[in-house]
């Protein structure tokens, strides 16, 4: 337990917002994905 | 709307931790609890965890045989369709491991082949797991309903439920027999793929299916047999730790008999041609030799590599792709 980081210390709330901010970047990324996807099914079903 | 959903899926959220509390008691009968340092994580889990989850190597195979079975299915299929059943069968059984994955967290925080995984590690909330788990697996079959239509959706909400429920949570802590019927899991990737190419079940497919049904429980066992140790040490009753290692050779050697016939059958039925089945018939008979080796030689000491086991277990992975890849093969060059 004692090898735990200290969640208040700089270091561990730099990093915290940075895998955060990666994740948002991830999210953001594959609702993009998503958008494009539907729209490609919708052009895709709409040909049949 | 939005907040509704959001209230909805709370209220679920909570019903499962009622379910599934996080201090559950398994059915093999030991009460387990979450890593120490998974109880306050310093750090959220990152993207990369939450790729983990999904077994990305696993899903490689599902990816491939999901995809030869749809292009070798007779017809044609729009690109982006094809595209998205794939996705789909990728998204299902990326949802169905990280459902597994936070069933097995204590299971898999006792072996050395799986305690560095996000959850036993204490990189990741137990909760974010199995909602990532469920929100893949509903994305999946939805999205998969809405482009390929509801039989391949069907089917592929089928084959979750069988990983995630029936093998992962039902049969596994509780038989033997689990990799034999659990096995019927890894088998539907090519039946949904050609499900979405065709919109119907024939023979073929069925075929596809019960090869890699053969062909699981050989490839499992050559992996029990070298990690046995890991799979008592858990509880979890694999073959070589409840029936003993003879036992265990006997059955990959029946399996790998069993299996030589059954993959020359997509040509036998004319489903495929002859490139296929003499690749088949070839792959199939180095599969049947080094079964043979397994299942006829005995371990010679503590100090045994276990090297036949562990070639088998490879070329039983080389071997599938190799198959599927000449099934799409001969679906073009013939």
């Amino acid at each position: 337990m004692t090898n735990l980081p200290d969640p208040e210390s700089p270091d561990t709330m730099e990093q915290r917002k940075k895998v955060i901010r990666q994740r948002n970047l991830a999210t953001a990324l594959v609702l993009a994905f998503f958008v494009i996807l539907f729209f490609a099914i919708t052009i895709a079903k709409m040909k049949h | 709307m939005g907040s509704g959903v959001g209230c909805l899926w709370a209220g679920v959220a909570t019903r499962l931790d009622a379910f599934f509390p996080l201090g559950r008691s398994l059915p093999i009968g030991r009460v387990v609890t979450q890593p120490a340092a998974a109880q306050s994580l310093p750090l959220p889990a990152d993207w990369r965890d939450f790729f983990a989850l999904t077994k990305p190597r696993v899903m490689s195979l599902v990816i491939f045989t999901g995809l030869c079975g749809l292009i070798a299915a007779p017809g044609h299929i729009d690109p982006v369709l094809g595209f998205t059943a794939i996705l789909c069968i990728a998204l299902g059984a990326g949802g169905a491991a990280a459902l597994n994955q936070w069933w097995e967290a204590d299971l898999d925080a006792g072996m050395r082949r799986t305690k560095e995984r996000p959850l036993p590690a204490g990189r990741m909330e137990r909760t974010s797991a199995r909602d990532f788990g469920l929100g893949l697996s509903a994305a999946s079959v939805l999205i998969m309903g809405l482009a390929n239509g509801v039989l391949p959706a069907a089917i592929l909400l089928v084959s979750i439920i069988y990983y995630a429920v029936v093998y992962t949570i039902w049969l596994k802590p509780r038989t033997p027999q689990n990799i034999v019927i659990g096995g019927g899991a890894g088998a539907f990737p090519p039946l949904i793929g050609w499900v979405a190419a065709t919109g119907h079940v024939t023979l073929m497919p069925v075929v596809l299916f019960a090869i890699i049904f053969m062909w699981t429980p050989p490839h499992f066992w050559a992996l029990a047999l070298f990690v046995q140790s890991d799979y008592a040490k858990v509880g979890i009753p694999m073959l070589p730790v409840v029936a003993g290692e003879a036992a265990t050779r006997r059955q990959i050697l029946i399996y790998a008999i069993l299996l030589l016939p059954l993959s020359v059958v997509p040509w036998w039925i004319g489903g495929t041609g002859a490139i296929y089945g003499v690749a088949a018939a070839v792959l199939s008979a180095v599969f049947l030799a080094l079964s043979a080796r397994v299942g006829l030689r005995r371990r010679s000491g503590p100090e045994d590599t276990m090297r036949p086991e562990k070639q088998l277990f490879a070329w039983s992975i080389i071997y599938l792709f190799a198959l599927f890849g000449a099934l799409v093969a001969d679906h073009w060059l013939a």
